[in-house]
């Protein structure tokens, strides 16, 4: 499949997720569209990275060339973990104050 | 090396410091012999007597400015943690976390100013931010603290996003992830492609993200409400530390890039630098409190540190770790007088002078050298960015740095603001109690900054040895 394919799909959900960050007002589903960002860049480096290593391999059977960008998924994956954590932590922390995920809410620091 | 190992080892030491004891105070001391131990540390690797050698397959490179900033923002957090340490601890149930997570930014700061991939970018910003979303919680009880490190969170997030997809697309376009533009693999494929626009549109993205953290002007909008909303004592470590080490990533990375934007990236440039000059200080103006004031102003510093993008030659490198001294010092400085007032507002300052002396003066080296007059330390760091602006590009960037006067002449009204009140007004400036110790510190980091304001090779020396 060409890789322009992979690449618009990408850049789709990239933009949904940007779409909701920006639209939605539950922090919830943010940070879903937060997550929904990451993993379109995920699944973006591992198409690169086959591609890269698909061009590679023609001239050397034994290259590497490639292997870094599904490394890096990895720590993407990692990464969004701690994040997860943190912002769940945040969330927890507002819903007991405020009861209510509601990003609106946030307005109220605004002078 | 020495710093990111030494400060990753050094927060879990904390972590487990609070096991042991829960006395503040004692707390508090083995935080500072701690960063005295990072100092330490890391001018032992910048001086080549030892360092602690793992093979990073060139994934990390360390060179002189790298370390020499680690030093800067290591120190920087020293006079931080003797001023305003007893604070930290009194923030929240667990003191000795905030100090672990102090060391765990600071191992973030020290990858970000040595990284050599767009790997170590990423890691290096994740480090750094994800101990600072904790910190501005910190305060949980208070609605603002919650809503402040929300906002940052989600913030942050979104801006990490975006430089993921930024650093995606370089990958798609030269396929690896080195900082300068090196293609590996067969170049004859990718160009066959045509994917040409993949590489400038990636760095587009990186660069928009990067304005996010640093907050420069079209991306500025979180700084205010965070910095506001965030405990007092962390404002302070966020607006200088974690700042400066945000810009000396972003000039790390596009010192050497920024040709491959095109011919439009001066313009690109010198717009963001004019509206971060124009949001930052107009609206600076028209604050009442000063905590609010203080976090418009750094987003004003924000627009002369990206001078330095600017120029981009020895003068700005130079230049961008004078300012970060400057302004770091005279921040924390500012802050940890802040911390002490009662009142945020500046009527809260009146007859400060009257009251405290010693106290106001600081203040008032502080506020100076954060304005910029000659004798002070932010003064020659301002010049050091309009000069090598003016060195690389000429008389082309002339206006620019007219207007860049300009806006710091706006700036002076605000920062004597908070004099005027300290020494011509009248009234109780009511404190928490000043202890002398407290009182040394501030002094010797205003004697520090008129001595870099008077000689700044005083300073600037030992990047050279």
């Amino acid at each position: 499949m060409p890789i322009q394919y992979y690449i618009i799909l990408s850049l789709a959900l990239f933009c949904i997720g940007i779409v909701g960050v920006l639209v939605r007002r539950n922090v919830i589903i943010v940070f879903m569209c937060v997550e929904l960002m990451l993993n379109a860049v995920n699944l973006l480096l591992v198409a690169f990275s086959k591609m890269h290593h698909g061009i590679a391999v023609v001239n050397d059977k034994a290259t590497t060339v490639g292997t870094d960008a599904q490394l890096f998924v990895f720590f993407i994956m990692v990464v969004a973990a701690a994040e997860v954590s943190v912002g769940l932590a945040i969330i927890v922390m507002m819903y007991r104050n405020t009861h209510s995920v509601d990003v609106n809410f946030l307005n109220r620091l605004k002078n | 090396m020495n710093a990111i190992i030494l400060s990753a080892l050094l927060g879990v030491v904390m972590m487990f410091s609070s096991i042991l004891t829960e006395n503040r105070t004692i707390i508090r001391n083995i935080a500072i012999a701690g960063l005295l131990i990072l100092l330490i540390g890391n001018l032992l690797n910048t001086y080549t007597v030892y360092s602690f050698n793992i093979d990073s397959h060139n994934m990390l490179r360390f060179d002189k400015f790298g370390l020499f900033f680690n030093s800067i923002a290591i120190a920087s957090t020293l006079l931080y943690a003797i001023l305003s340490g007893s604070d930290v601890v009194k923030v929240g149930n667990y003191p000795a976390e905030s100090f672990a997570l102090i060391f765990f930014a600071l191992c973030g700061v020290a990858i970000l100013s040595s990284y050599n991939t767009l790997l170590m970018l990423f890691l290096g910003i994740e480090i750094m931010s994800i101990p600072l979303y904790i910190l501005t919680g910190s305060d949980k009880k208070n609605l603002k603290s919650n809503e402040a490190s929300l906002k940052y969170f989600l913030m942050g997030c979104f801006s990490t996003g975006i430089l993921l997809m930024g650093i995606t697309l370089l990958y798609g376009a030269s396929g690896n992830f080195n900082i300068e533009s090196v293609h590996s693999t067969s170049n004859a494929v990718t160009t066959s492609y045509n994917y040409g626009i993949l590489a400038p549109l990636g760095l587009i993205l990186i660069f928009i993200s990067m304005c996010f953290k640093v907050s420069a002007a079209p991306f500025h909008f979180w700084t205010p409400d965070v910095y506001d909303g965030a405990p007092s004592v962390f404002t302070s470590f966020m607006a200088t530390i974690v700042k400066a080490a945000g810009f000396i990533a972003f000039i790390k990375l596009f010192s050497i890039r920024m040709a491959d934007l095109g011919p439009s990236s001066s313009i690109i440039l010198s717009t963001i630098i004019i509206a971060t000059l124009l949001v930052g200080n107009i609206t600076a103006v028209f604050q009442q409190s000063v905590k609010r004031m203080l976090a418009y102003s750094s987003i004003a510093q924000a627009g002369f540190m990206l001078f330095a993008l600017y120029g981009n030659n020895d003068l700005s490198s130079e230049g961008i770790l004078l300012y970060s001294a400057a302004y770091s010092i005279a921040t924390i400085g500012i802050f940890a007088i802040l911390i002490k007032m009662k009142d945020y507002t500046f009527d809260g300052y009146n007859g400060l002078a009257k009251k405290q002396p010693l106290v106001a003066a600081a203040n008032t080296v502080f506020l100076l050298s954060l304005a910029g007059i000659p004798l002070t330390a932010g003064f020659f760091a301002k010049y050091y960015m309009l000069a090598s602006a003016l060195k690389s590009n000429g008389h082309a960037v002339l206006w620019l740095v007219i207007v860049a006067v300009l806006f710091a002449a706006v700036s002076v009204y605000y920062y004597f603001r908070v004099i005027q009140a300290m020494y011509f007004k009248e009234g109780e400036a009511e404190t928490t109690e000043i202890s002398s110790k407290f009182k040394a510190g501030l002094v010797v980091m205003a004697i520090l900054i008129i001595l870099i304001g008077i000689n700044p090779s005083f300073l600037l020396n030992w990047f050279y040895f």
